[in-house]
């Protein structure tokens, strides 16, 4: 039962990722790679692996790719030019692609790697996903979930840095400018003589 | 004993340095002083030390002062070694130096380079002291080197003058030649000995002297031949021997008082002095004391005649410098070393007096070297006269004069020694004597006597020159003709070098041996003169140079006429000069030219480096081209690696 | 039963697709970040396939930092071709030849 449901998802995540490759038009493929992230959070979940299961869907196709979809649509992208060359390197892709995989699968399937014997078994079905691996990850992984977190900081601050624009004509703060100013910059000591006073002369 | 020796050294070298120096601070006054108290002081101390050499209680001495390095076992030293011969040169070179020197103050009278000149005589004075008083090849090639160095400096003294640059450069040049032969003989019995003592050397060499040595693939050759042969082509450069003399004449651009000191009483001897300290060498080698006689006796002949022609005074002097060495070189050659350096001993002083004289001429006609110009002078010059012709006398040998016993002593030696080459070398030495006589006597009439034929002006100004030059004249001329009647028994007929070991003869029996056997004292000797032709020639070389230039001027032209080719053929000094300078120096040039050329700017700077690096540069023109700078080949040449990558591993491991 | 071999054959088809789609879109810098996302899904596959064939969760903790680093790159990446946009007006990778050499 398990096998069949594996086989048809796999079936139909290798579809989609083949027309991710070789659709026309980026937003289709950009969909058609959602739907290889869904049908790959299925296969996760139907292994035990419910906890990356959601967060792929919740978090690359609720995130990532709408992200993708956002720059998408909103960058006015002529791909005519961009297809130029596709026939050509056909040839050439498939024939990596194949020997790639050839290479991997007679790898997996051959005798010395021992692996075509293993199985994956039954989940079992008092164990909680979420729990064994919060239980793992916040106590001998804590230090690379900080450094992860850091590292989403940082992508964060470079994002918004790369894009940030600064328009003229906009009145903003600049602290730093204003912190580093200095009595020279606003103050001019004049030194004048004492005139004599006007009415003095007048009179 | 030590401190003395120190003390001789180091006088002339301070007193160099102060007037090098300090020159300007001191003033010409303060230069002349300071040079001569220093070599004076070495004088006076050499003469203590050779007067209690030979009749004193001192005993010859030979220690190191200061090991400069040391290389495995061989080390290199500074040392004196002082004996008899040493502290004769010693003597010789001071009191010469000192004549010199204040000659000089006379005859730089008016010369801007004064402290300069006076600096370089007293470091020359040091040089030539620490080269007869080394105790090793090192040290000895080292002052050999200054002695050079100094030579180079005076002749190149006026250095505005062309022809002076030219001079020294030829005289440094051709003497690097002796040079490398000398330093590849020290490199021989370094090399063969491992040591550069002297003593050390000799008594290897007597304990071994069949040893050969392979030269030039198999071959064996005598080790002592060999090593004598490159250190006597040292000598020939240094003392000017045949084919290596052609610089001494030219050497003649340099200031008198250095012509006097360097190029005729002392440096130009070091050549001899070596020979002689290195006799124990040379006598194991027949083949080189062959050798060295018939270079001694060609130079003695031919150098000679060249004299005859010679219009320059200095230039005649410096070929009759070049015939005496000759002489003693030839003295060497048939083992009579006491005779050479009994000669060196005498020529010193009556060379050193002919060219003072000659410079006290050279003044008073105001730096006119032309004797074509001359004559007549004995009337305005008599001191300077009768130096000049006591030391010509001496120089042809008149009996009793000092010249006479050292040459009789080496024809005599050389006519006593048995085998066809010193027959050779005797008759060319014989002939000499008259050329010797011939080209003095030629000189002297045609520079104090006959018509007066300087111009005008210059006759105006005719005087005899200043005490500090005819001071010296008169000191030197009274060893000139009396030495030889006081030292030439115990010194060349007596045991003098050969008590202490200073010179080593192994022959039973040399021709001086057997002439010292008939010797019944100084005037048995001159007595004895009256039965060789030798004498008889020299009268008559006299009496034809009065002929032809005093007594029948006219015969000269008819006599010289059918000899046209062969005065040409002196005239050009047998063309050794074109040679060296059309051929040597030429074509030396024509072969670096062309190595230039060829070797360096096409093969060396073209092809291989800079080729090199336009080798690289084409091949990087042609691979820049796959630096596309589209990220995507990047990529796909990475992925393709990658690819290659897995197939290498998994086909490893798959089918291995 | 689902066989381990399965499961890694899957995640090789995969990652040989992504490898392919890096060489047929290779002038698109967006499609060529989706090919990038498929790769790295072909490795998290092996990764849950291993990590539920050992029973060991250390895999899927893995996964978890793929995940965030891939998020982390693909938002970068994105930031990227949207400034490139913004200078050359077009994300054609072919115009870029800057280190031609």
């Amino acid at each position: 039962m398990e096998q069949v449901i594996f086989y048809i998802f796999a079936g139909v995540l290798l579809f989609a990722a083949t027309m991710v490759i070789s659709v026309r038009n980026p937003v289709h493929a950009a969909l058609f790679l959602v739907l290889a992230f869904f049908n790959a959070a299925v296969i996760w979940v139907l292994v035990g692996a419910e906890f990356l299961g959601i967060a792929l869907v919740v978090v690359y196709v609720g995130a990532v790719m709408v992200l993708f979809l956002f720059v998408l649509m909103m960058l006015d992208i002529n791909i005519a030019p961009m297809r130029e060359g596709f026939t050509r390197y056909l040839p050439v892709g498939a024939l990596v692609a194949v020997l790639m995989a050839a290479q991997l699968v007679a790898v997996i399937v051959s005798d010395r790697a021992d692996l075509v014997s293993g199985t994956i078994p039954e989940p079992a079905a008092d164990v909680n996903n979420i729990q064994a691996i919060g239980g793992v990850l916040y106590t001998v992984y804590v230090y690379p979930f900080e450094i992860a977190a850091v590292i989403l900081l940082l992508a964060i601050v470079a994002a918004i840095t790369l894009t940030l624009r600064r328009r003229d004509g906009t009145h903003k703060q600049d602290v730093a400018r204003q912190l580093s100013v200095s009595k020279d910059d606003r103050l001019r000591m004049v030194r004048m003589k004492s005139s004599r006073r006007q009415d003095q002369t007048r009179n | 004993m030590e401190t003395v020796l120190y003390a001789i050294v180091l006088f002339p070298l301070v007193a160099a340095a102060i007037a090098g120096l300090a020159g300007g601070w001191i003033g010409r006054a303060g230069a002349h002083w300071v040079t001569i108290l220093g070599v004076g002081i070495s004088c006076a101390l050499s003469f203590w030390v050779l007067h209690g050499l030979v009749w004193g209680d001192l005993e010859p001495v030979d220690f190191t002062v200061y090991t400069w390095a040391s290389v495995g076992d061989l080390s290199f030293e500074v040392g004196f070694l002082v004996d008899r011969l040493t502290a004769l040169m010693m003597a010789t070179v001071t009191f010469v130096a000192l004549m010199v020197h204040i000659y000089t103050i006379g005859y730089m009278h008016d010369d801007p380079g004064y402290q300069r000149f006076f600096s370089y005589i007293a470091l020359f004075t040091f040089a030539m002291l620490m080269l007869v008083m080394a105790n090793n090849l090192l040290q000895l090639f080292f002052a050999w080197e200054a002695v050079g160095l100094v030579s180079y400096l005076l002749i190149g003294f006026w250095y505005t003058r062309e022809s002076a640059i030219f001079a020294n450069l030829k005289a440094f040049l051709v003497n690097r030649v002796g040079d490398l032969g000398l330093l590849l003989g020290i490199a021989v019995l370094a090399g063969a000995f491992g040591t550069l003592h002297y003593g050390e050397i000799f008594a290897a060499v007597e304990a071994d002297p069949g040893r050969t040595l392979n030269l030039f693939g198999a071959a064996e050759w005598s080790l002592v031949t060999v090593a004598a042969l490159l250190i006597f082509i040292g000598c020939m450069g240094k003392s000017a021997q045949v084919p290596l003399h052609v610089w001494l004449p030219d050497s003649m651009e340099g200031p008198t008082p250095i012509s006097a000191l360097i190029h005729a009483a002392t440096m130009v001897t070091a050549g001899i002095f070596l020979v002689a300290r290195m006799s124990p060498v040379f006598e194991l080698s027949t083949v080189a004391l062959t050798v060295v006689l018939v270079v001694g006796a060609l130079t003695a002949f031919f150098m000679g005649l060249i004299g005859l022609v010679q219009n320059d005074i200095k230039r005649v002097i410096a070929y009759s410098t070049l015939s005496q060495l000759g002489y003693m070189v030839a003295a060497l050659g048939v083992s009579a070393y006491a005779a050479g350096v009994f000669h060196l001993f005498t020529h010193a002083f009556f060379k050193a007096l002919l060219f003072l004289g000659a410079g006290s001429v050279i003044i008073a006609l105001h730096h006119e070297q032309d004797m074509r110009k001359m004559g007549g002078l004995a009337r305005y010059m008599p001191v300077t006269y009768i130096a000049m012709l006591l030391g010509t006398l001496a120089l042809i040998g008149i009996p009793g004069f000092s010249c006479f016993f050292s040459k009789d002593a080496i024809i005599e030696a050389v006519g006593y020694s048995a085998g066809g080459w010193a027959t050779f070398a005797y008759w060319l030495l014989v002939l000499g004597v008259f050329v010797t006589a011939l080209y003095s006597f030629r000189l002297l009439f045609m520079v104090f006597h006959g018509e007066e034929r300087m111009d005008e002006h210059a006759r105006k100004h005719l005087h005899e020159s200043p005490l500090v030059v005819t001071v010296p004249l008169v000191l030197l001329a009274v060893p000139s003709v009396l030495i030889g009647l006081f030292t030439f028994g115990p010194m060349v007929m007596g045991d003098f070098f050969y008590a202490d070991g200073s010179i080593r003869v192994l022959a039973d029996q040399t021709g001086l041996d057997r002439l010292a056997e008939g010797y019944t004292g100084v005037l048995g000797f001159m007595a004895h003169a009256l039965v060789t032709p030798v004498l008889y020639l020299v009268l008559a070389g006299v009496f034809v140079a009065w002929l032809l230039y005093l007594g029948r001027p006219d015969l000269r032209e008819r006599l010289v006429a059918p000899l046209r080719p062969v005065q040409r053929g002196l005239e050009h000094k047998y063309g050794f000069d074109w040679l060296y300078i059309r051929g040597f120096t030429d074509g030396g040039r024509a072969v670096a030219g062309l190595l230039s050329k060829a070797g360096d700017r096409w093969l060396i700077d073209g092809l291989l480096v800079n080729g090199s690096a336009r080798l690289i540069g084409r091949i990087a023109a042609g691979a820049r081209y796959s630096q596309t700078g589209y990220l995507y080949h990047y990529a796909l040449v990475m992925v393709i690696g990658v690819l290659l990558l897995i197939s290498f591993f998994v086909v490893r491991t798959l089918f291995a | 039963m689902i066989e381990l071999s399965d499961f890694l054959i899957l995640g090789a088809l995969l990652f040989s697709l992504g490898v392919a789609g890096i060489f047929l879109n290779r002038k698109n810098v967006i499609l060529l970040l989706m090919c990038i996302e498929l790769i790295l899904l072909a490795v998290n596959i092996n990764f849950i396939g291993f990590s539920a064939h050992l029973e060991d969760v250390a895999g899927q903790i893995f996964v978890f930092f793929i995940l965030t680093v891939a998020a982390a790159e693909a938002a970068i990446g994105l930031a990227i071709v949207v400034v490139l946009f913004r200078s050359r007006g077009d994300i054609n990778v072919a115009a870029l030849d800057a280190m031609k050499g």
